[in-house]
């Protein structure tokens, strides 16, 4: 009773998606937060995320190849769906594509973002609030830095229902508008704190 | 009483063959009253001739039942995938735009091949195996409050409109759709059906299975019979989830 190849990439792309990467985007936005202190505590904050113990293994296990495997299936299963919100404008359909639509913003912004800071950094660099100041300083750079992250928050937030309802957790469509209800408001939550984070740069 | 000489206009998609390009026809037929799709069809087949007064081949379409039962005469009315009998031409914009569903294959003009749908059924099992050699006698009873729900998912038809709606299921993918889905959730809340659970699980855990399902929820909004499909496919997910937890770790149930 093997189980099929779909069905174990299928749950392995869903899961990925909240564990590790949703809960390391999380992490993630709120090390940033601390940018609305100052950049002292920005760097105090990045500091000592860079000083874990074991910080390669955290970094491939928990980001790089989770992020690989989602991201790659992911663009595999986006362009396998032929997307009708035109015939068929109800909410849920609408939320299908732009998961897909955000999952391909995700991809762009992601590579770009990790580009310009954590191989700049393996090249060298030192990651501080000067470096993402002086980034942000650009106007196309601060519109595209928030385009992305409020598509990966987007992402994030509505596939967490997705999730909720791919391991069977929300059956009745009433915990399912919960669900939507609890996402969005993750999704304005986390927007806020990547936001706040964004402009303290500037 | 004098006629008016009321006229009803059809536009159709048209194919001659599975492999032929398709092209469009108009018709101009007499109105008669309480008309649905379906008379349409019949008033062109019995006098083939388009709406340039060329005499042309009279449409194909596929039907069964008339009251919208078999799902057979599916097709897409004025943009909208639905039962051909069921659809009265006093509620229709006219031209009537008449299209074959395009998730399947076109057997000719109206009629599609649905095979991939009674596929999907085969693959999950979606049937009660209770043929034997002697008479087993009655089977377990089934709670009336699960008879009130299950008899909501029996009355699926195959008619393909959930499969048409979903953007899932296209030639690109597998998938065999909400409909054998939601079959599976049936037969596995029947007593007797329920002793063959894992079997449709499995099925349900194969290439193109419930997994490929990308939530758009498009097919209970579809579904002409009302077929609670999403809360099936979550059900589903969630009886699949356990089973795989089941098939790992190990269990006596
Ligand atoms: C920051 C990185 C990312 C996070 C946190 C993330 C998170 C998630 C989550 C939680 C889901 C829901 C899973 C489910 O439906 O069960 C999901 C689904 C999805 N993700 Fe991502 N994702 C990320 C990056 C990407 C990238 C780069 C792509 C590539 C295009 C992508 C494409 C998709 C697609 C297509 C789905 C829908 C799957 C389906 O509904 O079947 N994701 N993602
Ligand atoms: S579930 Fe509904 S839409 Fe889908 S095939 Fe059955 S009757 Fe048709
Ligand atoms: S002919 Fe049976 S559903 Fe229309």
């Amino acid at each position: 009773m093997a189980a099929s190849r779909d069905f174990v990439s299928r749950k392995l792309h869903s899961l990925l998606g909240v564990i590790p990467l949703g809960l390391y985007v999380t992490q993630h936005l709120t090390v940033n937060y601390f940018a609305t202190r100052g950049p002292e505590a920005f760097n105090d904050a990045a500091h000592f995320m860079e000083s874990l113990p074991y910080r390669y293994l955290l970094e491939i296990f928990v980001i790089f190849l989770p992020l690989l495997f989602h991201a790659i299936y992911g663009v595999y299963i986006a362009f396998q769906s032929k997307n009708n919100v035109s015939r068929y404008g109800y909410l849920r359909n609408w939320m299908f594509y732009l998961q897909r639509i955000s999952g391909v913003i995700v991809l762009i912004f992601v590579t770009w973002h990790v580009w310009q800071t954590r191989l700049q950094a393996a090249m060298g660099a030192e990651v501080n609030f000067q470096m993402m100041a002086d980034i942000l300083s650009n106007p196309a750079m601060m519109i595209f830095y928030i385009v992305g992250v409020l598509g990966t928050v987007f992402h994030f937030a509505n596939g967490l229902w997705s999730f909720f309802v791919s391991w069977g957790f929300t059956v009745t469509p009433k915990s399912q508008r919960a669900m939507t209800y609890v996402t969005m408001i993750i999704f304005v939550a986390l927007s806020v704190v990547g936001m706040r984070a964004l402009f303290a740069f500037v | 009483m004098m006629s008016e000489k009321k006229t009803v206009t059809l536009k159709i998609k048209r194919q001659d063959g599975p492999e032929s390009a398709p092209y469009e026809e108009t018709f101009t037929i007499p109105y008669r009253q309480n008309m649905n799709v379906i008379s349409a069809l019949m008033e062109i087949r019995r006098n083939p001739v388009n709406a340039k007064g060329e005499k042309t081949t009279p449409v194909i379409w596929e039907m069964g039942c008339l009251e919208e039962v078999c799902g057979a005469c599916s097709m897409v009315i004025n943009g909208k995938p639905r039962q051909s009998c069921t659809a009265l031409l006093d509620q229709l914009e006219q031209p009537i735009s008449l299209a074959p569903m395009t998730t399947f294959p076109v057997v000719r003009d109206l009629a599609v091949d649905r095979s991939r749908m009674f596929d999907a059924l085969k693959k999950v099992k979606a049937w009660i195996p209770i043929d034997g050699t002697y008479d087993l006698g009655p089977g377990p009873r089934m709670p009336e409050n699960k008879r009130q729900w299950a008899y909501e998912l029996s009355k699926c038809m195959t008619c393909g409109v959930c499969l048409e709606s979903c953007p899932n299921v296209n030639s690109r993918s597998e998938f065999i759709g909400p409909a054998a889905v939601s079959q599976v959730r049936l037969f596995n809340a029947h007593p007797t059906g329920a002793m063959n659970k894992e079997e449709r699980l499995e099925g349900l855990m194969g290439d193109g299975g419930l997994a490929n399902c990308g939530n758009s929820q498009n097919c209970v909004q579809s579904c002409p019979k009302g077929i609670p499909l999403t809360t099936s496919i979550a059900a589903m997910n969630r009886a699949t989830s356990l089973q795989t937890f089941k098939n790992f770790f190990g269990s006596d149930h």
